[in-house]
């Protein structure tokens, strides 16, 4: 469904990616997982077009995604949930899910997904016209998820969903994500939470400064001396 | 009907006359830049500079092609507002300092053109003809006054203003949601422009005498001043700051030479006191829903409340 071929982004004088490639299934969730400064979060922005590449090839169900903006990418079949949530602070709740349903236009559809959104997530439901900055860290977490999901996409890039959250909140964002890849949604999910990524993901990409490693199927990936050692801590 | 209106005006003090039509016009200019400034969340210094497009442009307009008033403001806004585009394109990919400062360097610009062509008389300024009006300019003032806070609410309710709006609270977020925010920046800044166009050309008819010394950085600074204070983003904040910004200092004439002082101090205390402007947190409309029992309560204290009760 996505391929991305030998991806290289440069920041200034810093090469982010160096040559970076993989594949992603229709209805699979693909983790990429490790540390900091790894290049994880550059390989999304570089998917949903914010980052440009200095070289490399990005295809989507066929076509070539890779050099077209932002907006164009969304309208594809893409949805981003950034990181650190950026849910929009002034707005309510149910405008945030409205805007995430930007580039649609059927008012009936968006109103009956935002219904289903809120059945997804009740606590948001109960705040629905509270002020997203006035959220607790998970429920905006559900939110950015939720809004997210408004445009309807069949890829969902998830950028560390687990950040800043208690490791309750962690296990039911995780479950969240489960449910909505049950739904049949393709999701690339970047996390430092190895653990958690490799506990629901099906493959996983293993990075080490802006390249992959490693990879392979998660449960493999979970056993593996290397992994375990570096990134599970055990 | 004019002759009545007209009878109507001269029956009101000149003095407070002014004041009447600079709170007016204020609140045209202001409403401008709240949509680049408080709507977008671009800081823009140049707002001044585009009042001096519009001021200029409509007074040639009127010594040259005697077009009625009303078409002339409108073609004064569409020149201001296309200027403002060919400006806003290289500069509103900067954002914060950098495009505050970009913006004040192509003011200016504008100001220092403006002083060397032959055709808006120099350093002399310009003296404006009476223009062809089918009502006293007073009152067309304030009819464009009305017509701005009918539009300014549309734009503010609309998908436009919505997408916007999002812009300023999370330029990384609009984009992921799909808004092409390069673009929108640019139409927002031309729209604020139209709207200093407008009131540019209102001044430059009113004043009757306009110079490129009128529309430097310090009424731009006048103009941000009555969106702050007022309230970012707020359409009742913008006619509020506007007119308290241009009532203000005529009420302290009393003072003398502590005038200036005094208002100072007063734009330093509503600021400490009402850190979001003074219609900041207010909602004009749902305060009136809710008074005529259209909607039910829920106000800003309620969810202050909710607040990390979870």
């Amino acid at each position: 469904m996505l391929t991305l071929d030998n991806l290289y982004v440069n920041y200034g004088a810093i090469r982010a990616l160096k040559g970076f490639s993989c594949t992603v299934n229709q209805g699979e969730i693909v983790a990429l997982i490790g540390a900091n400064g790894a290049g994880k979060s550059t390989i999304l922005n570089s998917i949903s077009g914010l980052v440009p590449l200095a070289a490399g090839k990005i295809t989507f169900l066929g076509d070539t995604i890779s050099g077209i903006a932002p907006h164009r990418i969304v309208r594809k079949g893409i949805s981003q949930v950034p990181e650190g949530r950026r849910v929009f602070a002034t707005m309510t709740v149910q405008e945030n899910l409205e805007m995430g349903g930007y580039i649609r236009t059927d008012s009936k559809g968006l109103r009956d997904d935002i219904e289903r959104i809120f059945i997804r997530f009740p606590r948001l439901a109960e705040r629905k016209q509270q002020l997203s900055s006035t959220l607790s860290g998970g429920e905006q977490q559900m939110l950015a998820i939720g809004r997210a999901l408004m445009s309807r996409p069949t890829l969902l890039l998830l950028d560390e969903p687990s950040m800043g959250l208690a490791p309750m909140l962690v296990e039911q964002i995780f479950t969240i994500i489960r449910e909505i890849n049950a739904g049949g949604m393709t999701i690339l999910l970047v996390e430092q939470n190895a653990s958690m990524a490799l506990s629901i993901a099906s493959r996983a990409y293993v990075l080490e400064s802006g390249n992959s490693v490693l990879h392979g199927r998660s449960a493999d990936l979970a056993i593996d001396p290397n992994v375990r050692s570096a990134y599970l801590g055990t | 009907m004019t002759e009545l209106l007209q009878h109507l005006i001269d029956h009101i003090d000149p003095y407070y006359l002014q004041i009447l039509v600079n709170s007016g016009i204020g609140i045209i200019l202001a409403l401008g830049l709240n949509i680049v400034t408080g709507l977008t969340g671009q800081l823009s210094l140049g707002h001044g500079a585009f009042m001096s497009i519009g001021a200029f442009s409509s007074a040639l307009i009127t010594s040259k092609l005697g077009l009625p008033i009303t078409l002339n403001l409108v073609v004064s806004g569409c020149i201001t507002a296309i200027a403002a585009a060919v400006i806003g394109m290289p500069i509103l990919r900067l954002s914060g300092d950098y495009l505050a400062i970009c913006t004040l360097g192509f003011a200016e610009i504008i100001k220092v053109i403006f002083l060397n062509l032959d055709i808006t008389n120099r350093a002399l300024g310009l003296t404006v003809a009476p223009p062809e009006s089918f009502v006293p300019l007073p009152i067309l003032v304030w009819f464009v006054v009305v017509f701005a806070v009918v539009c300014t609410t549309l734009i503010h309710n609309s998908r436009f203003g919505r997408a916007l709006s999002a812009i300023r609270c999370d330029e990384i977020a609009a984009e992921a949601m799909g808004i092409q925010v390069t673009r929108y920046k640019v139409q927002s800044f031309a729209l604020g422009a139209f709207y200093a166009g407008v009131g540019g050309g209102l001044y430059a008819h009113f004043m009757g005498y306009i110079n490129p010394s009128d529309f430097g950085f310090l009424k731009s600074i006048d103009i941000l001043s009555m969106v702050v204070l007022g309230g970012m983003g707020s359409i009742s904040g913008s006619i509020v700051g506007a007119t308290v910004l241009s009532v203000a200092p005529e009420f302290l004439r009393f003072m003398a030479s502590y005038r200036m002082l005094v208002y100072g101090g007063l734009l330093v205390v509503i600021m400490i006191f009402r850190p979001n402007g003074l219609m900041g947190n207010v909602r004009v409309t749902e305060l009136f829903l809710r008074a005529i029992g259209r909607k039910p309560h829920l106000n800003t204290i309620d969810r202050e409340a909710d607040r990390g009760d979870s």
